[in-house]
């Protein structure tokens, strides 16, 4: 057997061309006669656009077009499409404003564009996008949804009195109110999740290129899933029907959500391309990147979890208001409703849950679904409820979860959600025990004695994965069927190319995949290869995001081997005058078991194209598709703790240790799977203690660049102690369950309930930098004097 | 980036005098902030007189008590100087911690404090030794140089040569970094100087560097970290933001003083 | 118009272009040479680190012109051969200190110039050290814990 199968440290294929610098990244790519758009952005978070005067810049040198919003609509390109339609509790569809790629009449966040401006090289088209005047008559405007509830807030889209997109409800709203008000102890919290820009390295990028003469076009584009940007493109926006127009997503760096959506840039280089018979190059800067690539969170909750007198939950109740931004991003819509409150059940048995969701229009970026989308959400509520319990409750924190863990399954919850496997239980012994809770008493008096504050905290996450069900999500709104597909093609040679519709932007799948192929047919991964982010090699894909490539795209990849393994079989049984059923494949050759019958791997892919020799009625070739849609959501889970050291002089803290168990399922390749929980932890700690988008209250950003937004840096966050304690997923072939988003979606609430725990303050927000840690110490000493 | 005309200088009288001859034309040393700045399009020399090549202003010398570091003298110079550390320990402390190490690789000590950004080391550093600011022309008091946020005493066309710090009986630097841009936030330099304890501030103030009078009383009476517990700052003259509130920093100016001292 | 020579990864390279430009967009754009990237616009997240006359500098915050007579080394030009591999590199790819690859030839340009200058100075690179050399590079993916493995083991390597 090849030792590159299922659950071996296979280095990554893909690491040479990064290593060497030979990474092929969109801004990489120049096209003959290539041109560079810049873009003319709103300096206003909301205005009225009188006037544009666009003379002096394209009596510039080098410029070749400056184009705005009524030239664009005009030539019928469409508005900017949510692909998933919510509901509100009234029986009313959201209120949608119209988002044009070019503003015409109306900017709404700071950074909205209202021309572009298209010239031979980067800076002659920069200094031509300062030279369009544009007249506006600036209005009041409104950035977070409690500056937009007050009376009088500016109105921003016409069809959304209020700025309410929808309303709108899950679970069974009396049962939890009589649950609640017949509970022993109420332990009610107001929770804010603050917003975050993504921030992949990799600025955003678009190369489009008209061919006149084939009428067709060409976009290389920074896109997690580009069958996805083609279908909505061609379908929606009208730039070039569908067999016309061909979207590469090259090597693309990094995601996190934030390359899902098919922006403003890339249908405007499409169609400027068109305009001016060139290729048009865009590429974002970092403060572009700030103000224009989608945001996520920006929840505020209050929540309140009633128990009985014996501590067990018996309802939970949850009021969210969500900031959608100026417009409904592509799956806006989607991540604080079903993404988010079907998570609110947590790993815990409640027999109530009740939850409602109000989302607004702002006059900030739009709001989209960024690493865990919803789940984060979730599970920070739920999470941080639970330790404040604890704490009202004098009990301790990971019993109180324990009691009230989900230990049978199937189970189903009051949000949607079946739960299909998990040992919760097992993976906060692992993690209890990997963190010696049992010694963090001595830790703490330790570190007294140097004069830090120490302090512990969980965080027992779920989350749901596997995205989606075509028919579930369907019927709950979604635009698109949430399927994978994967073609298998084996070559005369014997080598293997699978093309997949799952797109890797850093999650290794030119080896884990290969990995399932290597397993499969006993070959070495080398004769494998990936292929992928290429509409004209693949035929469909819905791409990658929501921790769903390895449950999903991987079971489609297994099914397409399921049909080549079969015709493999029935071809070397007939060669080899042999049944099907003795037919075994291993070490490179395909056998009849317990015989010294046997032909080359390789031969049998001759065999196939020769076609001289098939079982009668066999077509020609070694070559399967197939589809799968997932038939449920996959749940990982798993535990987390976190134990910080806060100095009080100054409110700085550090995580000293970070323990996490996780049940992601089948592992593949358990050195790519800890990656992924480094780099998610390592954004949830960002999250927790450091990153902040922030907008004034006019709507300018305060957070524009790495001055003001705080990343995490290596020496802000620790060595992570990661392990896994699985339990196989009943709902896919492989038992997997994803791992992509689980860091970031767990990591948050056992910072922030190791924070409050450490400085005996549980009045604290994300993010906790040193200054509102500060604070909150501040806040105690005050009333310790004051007693 | 706007157009812009670059020259190499090949010393301090030809920097000068070509300057003397442009339109709106910028000293470039490092470049470490006015290339950031031109890049964000905030600035727009005519052209750049780069000044990082002249040999003569690229030594760092110690004579009797004076440390005499060359303009164009690179962070990691500072940093990696034996002479600096013998001398000054604090000042080579405090060019190892500005920015990152590729910016210490072509940053100045001249570029730094010609431009006195709020939340730059090197003001302190200054201010807080009691140095003297080397031109072309003069020589300039610390104490008289840095004039507010962004501005310094230097006339137009005006070029600094080096900076002469004298050695200090004790000094100490701690930097709290603003956690995203990892400038200071509130950076003190504490040192036992000739002239008595002085105490400079960076970061923190809404003016610029700064003395910190009450610092420096409380420590010429008691050099200890303990000392300048209770010592207050004015909240009223501290730069607030995202990070951190006025009355956060003025409550560090005091914490970081502390650390300048254990320092030492 | 300003002729820029410059020998870049041990060729002699002469270009004409505007006294503006960027030393990256130099490398990246008239000399073709993309492994080095730009991921911010406040020359704080290190993607394009590159080596000038051997030290580790920022190419997007340095001229060209600032480099003309440079010896500059990129990430196209560290490993000694064709067919060699750094051993940073190779380091990288055995601790899995990448993900994306974006940020990934700045992390090697900056760890191959920090092993050599606590080399020089006899200092211990310890993970400590690491972390605190890593200031003007960000990476997303990772969380860094592989990147501090891969540069530790990279400086045995080296050594």
């Amino acid at each position: 057997m090849t030792d590159q199968g299922i659950g071996a440290r296979v280095l990554r294929k893909e690491d040479k061309r990064f290593i060497t610098g030979k990474g092929k990244y969109t801004d990489d790519i120049i096209e003959p006669n290539q041109a560079y758009a810049a873009f003319v952005r709103s300096p206003h978070a909301h205005a009225n656009v009188k006037s544009i005067d666009a003379s002096a810049a394209e009596a510039m040198e080098g410029v070749e077009a400056v184009l705005n919003g009524h030239q664009l609509t005009g030539d019928g390109i469409g508005n900017i499409i949510c692909g998933w339609g919510i509901t509100s509790k009234d029986g009313s569809p959201m209120n949608m404003g119209a988002w044009s790629a070019l503003a015409t009449d109306k900017v709404r966040y700071v950074g909205d564009a209202v021309a572009v401006v298209i010239a031979d090289s980067k800076a002659q088209a920069q200094a031509a996008a300062e030279a369009v005047i544009v007249e506006y008559d600036v209005l009041p405007a409104t950035s977070n949804v409690l500056a937009t509830l007050k009376d009088g807030a500016p109105q921003i889209h016409e069809n959304a009195p209020g700025n309410l997109i929808f309303d709108w409800e899950i679970g069974n709203k009396d049962e939890t109110d009589a649950a609640l008000a017949t509970a022993h102890h109420k332990t009610t919290m107001d929770i804010t999740n603050n917003r975050l820009s993504p921030n992949p390295m990799e600025p955003r990028s678009a190369v489009a290129t008209f061919n006149e003469a084939d009428d067709h076009y060409t976009l290389y584009t920074t896109s997690q899933n580009p069958h996805v940007a083609r279908l909505v493109l061609s379908a929606f926006y009208n730039v070039a029907p569908e067999h016309k127009l061909r979207v590469i997503a090259p090597d693309v760096g990094g995601g996190f959500g934030a390359k899902i959506y098919i922006y403003p840039e890339e249908i405007v280089c499409l169609w400027a391309s068109m305009k001016t018979n060139r290729s048009v190059k865009w590429t974002s800067t970092r403060s572009e990147a700030f103000l224009t690539d989608a945001h996520g969170r920006d929840h505020v909750s209050t929540a309140t979890m009633g128990f009985d007198k014996d501590n067990n939950i018996v309802g939970f109740k949850i009021n969210t208001k969500a900031n959608l931004g100026a417009y409904m991003s592509l799956f806006s819509s989607s991540v604080p409703t079903y993404l988010y409150a079907t998570l609110l059940s947590g790993q815990y048995n409640i027999a109530n849950v009740y939850c409602d969701v109000q989302t607004y229009y702002t006059n900030t970026v739009p709001v989209d679904a960024y690493r865990g989308a919803g789940r984060p959400e979730a599970a920070y509520l739920i999470e941080r409820v639970m330790e404040t319990a604890a704490r009202e409750l004098g009990v301790d924190p990971g019993e109180l979860r324990r009691q009230n863990f989900v230990t049978q399954f199937p189970h189903q919850t009051p949000v949607i959600m079946a739960y299909d496997s998990g040992d919760f239980a097992g993976n906060l012994d692992e993690a209890k025990a990997a963190a010696d809770v049992a010694g963090f008493p001595a830790r703490k008096a330790e570190a007294a004695s140097r004069g830090k504050l120490r302090g512990l905290g969980y965080s027992n996450y779920i989350e749901a994965c596997g995205i989606a069900p075509s028919a579930a999500v369907g019927s709950l709104g979604a635009g698109v069927g949430l399927w994978e597909s994967a073609e298998v093609r084996v070559n005369p040679v014997g080598t293997i190319e699978i093309l997949t519709g799952s797109h890797s932007h850093g999650q290794g799948h030119e080896t884990t995949f290969a990995q399932l192929v290597s397993e499969r047919f006993d070959l070495p991964t080398e004769n494998i290869q990936i292929v992928h982010g290429d509409t004209d090699k693949v035929q469909f894909g819905m791409g990658t995001y929501g921790s769903r490539s390895g449950a999903v795209g991987m079971s489609a990849i297994s099914k397409a081997l399921d049909k080549v393994e079969a015709k493999v079989k029935k071809i070397a049984a007939h060669v080899l005058e042999a049944s099907e059923d003795d037919i075994i494949i291993e070490g490179g050759e395909v056998k009849v078991k317990g015989t010294d019958k046997a032909m080359g791997w390789h031969e049998v892919g001759l065999s196939a194209y020769t076609a001289h020799n098939l079982p009668e009625g066999m077509e020609p070739g070694l070559k399967e598709g197939a589809f799968y849609d997932p038939t449920n959501f996959t749940f990982p889970a798993g535990c987390y703790i976190c134990e910080v050291e806060v100095d009080p002089a100054t409110g700085v803290t550090e995580i000293v240790q970070f323990t996490a168990s996780d049940d992601f399922g089948t592992i593949i390749n358990p050195m790519i799977v800890e990656g992924q929980v480094h780099g998610g932890i390592t954004q949830g700690i960002g999250q927790a203690m450091m990153e902040h988008a922030v907008y004034d209250e006019g709507g300018q950003l305060l957070s524009g660049s790495y001055m003001d937004y705080c990343m995490p840096r290596a020496d802000d966050v620790p060595n992570y102690t990661v392990s896994h304690h699985s339990t196989v997923c009943p709902g896919n072939p492989l038992g997997m369950k994803g791992c992509g988003e689980a860091g970031a979606i767990g990591s948050p609430p056992a910072v922030i309930n190791a924070i409050t725990d450490a400085i005996g303050n549980n009045n604290l927000h994300m993010p906790a930098t040193p200054s509102r840690v500060w604070a909150a110490i501040q806040q105690v000493s005050a009333a310790h004097a004051a007693e | 980036m706007y157009e812009t005309t670059y020259y190499r200088a090949s010393s301090v009288s030809d920097a000068t005098s070509k300057l003397a001859g442009t339109e709106d034309g910028k000293f470039l040393a490092g470049g470490q902030t006015l290339v950031p700045t031109m890049k964000q399009r905030l600035a727009a020399p005519s052209d750049l007189i780069d000044v990082s090549g002249i040999e003569a202003l690229r030594s760092i010398s110690v004579d009797g008590g004076v440390v005499t570091v060359g303009a164009s003298c690179t962070h990691a110079q500072v940093a990696g100087s034996g002479d600096v550390a013998t001398a000054i320990p604090a000042l080579a402390a405090l060019a190892g911690g500005i920015g990152d190490p590729a910016v210490r690789a072509r940053g100045t000590i001249g570029g730094s404090i010609a431009n006195n950004d709020p939340a730059a080391d090197y003001p302190a550093a200054c201010l807080g030794l009691g140095a003297t600011i080397v031109t072309d022309s003069r020589e300039i008091p610390a104490d008289d140089f840095f004039v507010g946020m962004f501005e310094t005493a230097l006339e137009e066309g005006e070029m600094i040569t080096a900076v002469k710090f004298p050695k200090a009986a004790k000094a100490g630097y701690a930097k709290f970094p603003n956690p995203a841009s990892r400038y200071a936030m509130v950076g003190v330099l504490a040192a036992q100087a000739a002239d008595g304890v002085r105490v400079a501030v960076t970061g923190a103030g809404n003016d610029g560097v700064f003395r910190h009078g009450a610092l420096e009383t409380a420590l010429g009476a008691d050099w200890s970290a303990a000392a300048t517990e209770g010592v207050t700052t004015d909240a009223g003259d501290m730069l607030a933001d995202i990070h951190g509130s006025a009355e956060y920093r003025a409550h560090l100016v005091a914490v970081i003083a502390g650390r300048a001292v254990d320092n030492s | 118009m300003t002729k820029i020579s410059m020998t870049v990864n041990g060729k002699a390279r002469s270009v004409d272009v505007p006294d503006n430009t960027l030393l990256v967009d130099y490398i990246r754009e008239n000399l073709r040479l993309t492994g080095t990237h730009v991921g911010c616009d406040t020359s704080q997240c290190g993607a394009c680190v590159v080596h000038v006359d051997g030290q580790a500098v920022k190419s997007c915050t340095m001229l060209a012109a600032a480099a003309q007579g440079a010896e500059v080394t990129t990430i196209e030009g560290v490993a000694a051969g064709k067919d060699d591999l750094h051993p940073m590199q190779t380091a990288f790819k055995e601790n899995h200190g990448l993900q994306c690859g974006f940020c990934t030839p700045g992390m090697i340009m900056t760890a191959t110039d920090m092993v050599k200058r606590y080399k020089e100075a006899g200092k211990t690179l310890d993970e400590d050290a690491i972390r605190e050399e890593l200031e003007g590079n960000i990476c997303r993916c990772t969380g860094y814990h592989n990147i501090v493995k891969s540069i530790a083991d990279g400086a045995s390597k080296m050594a």
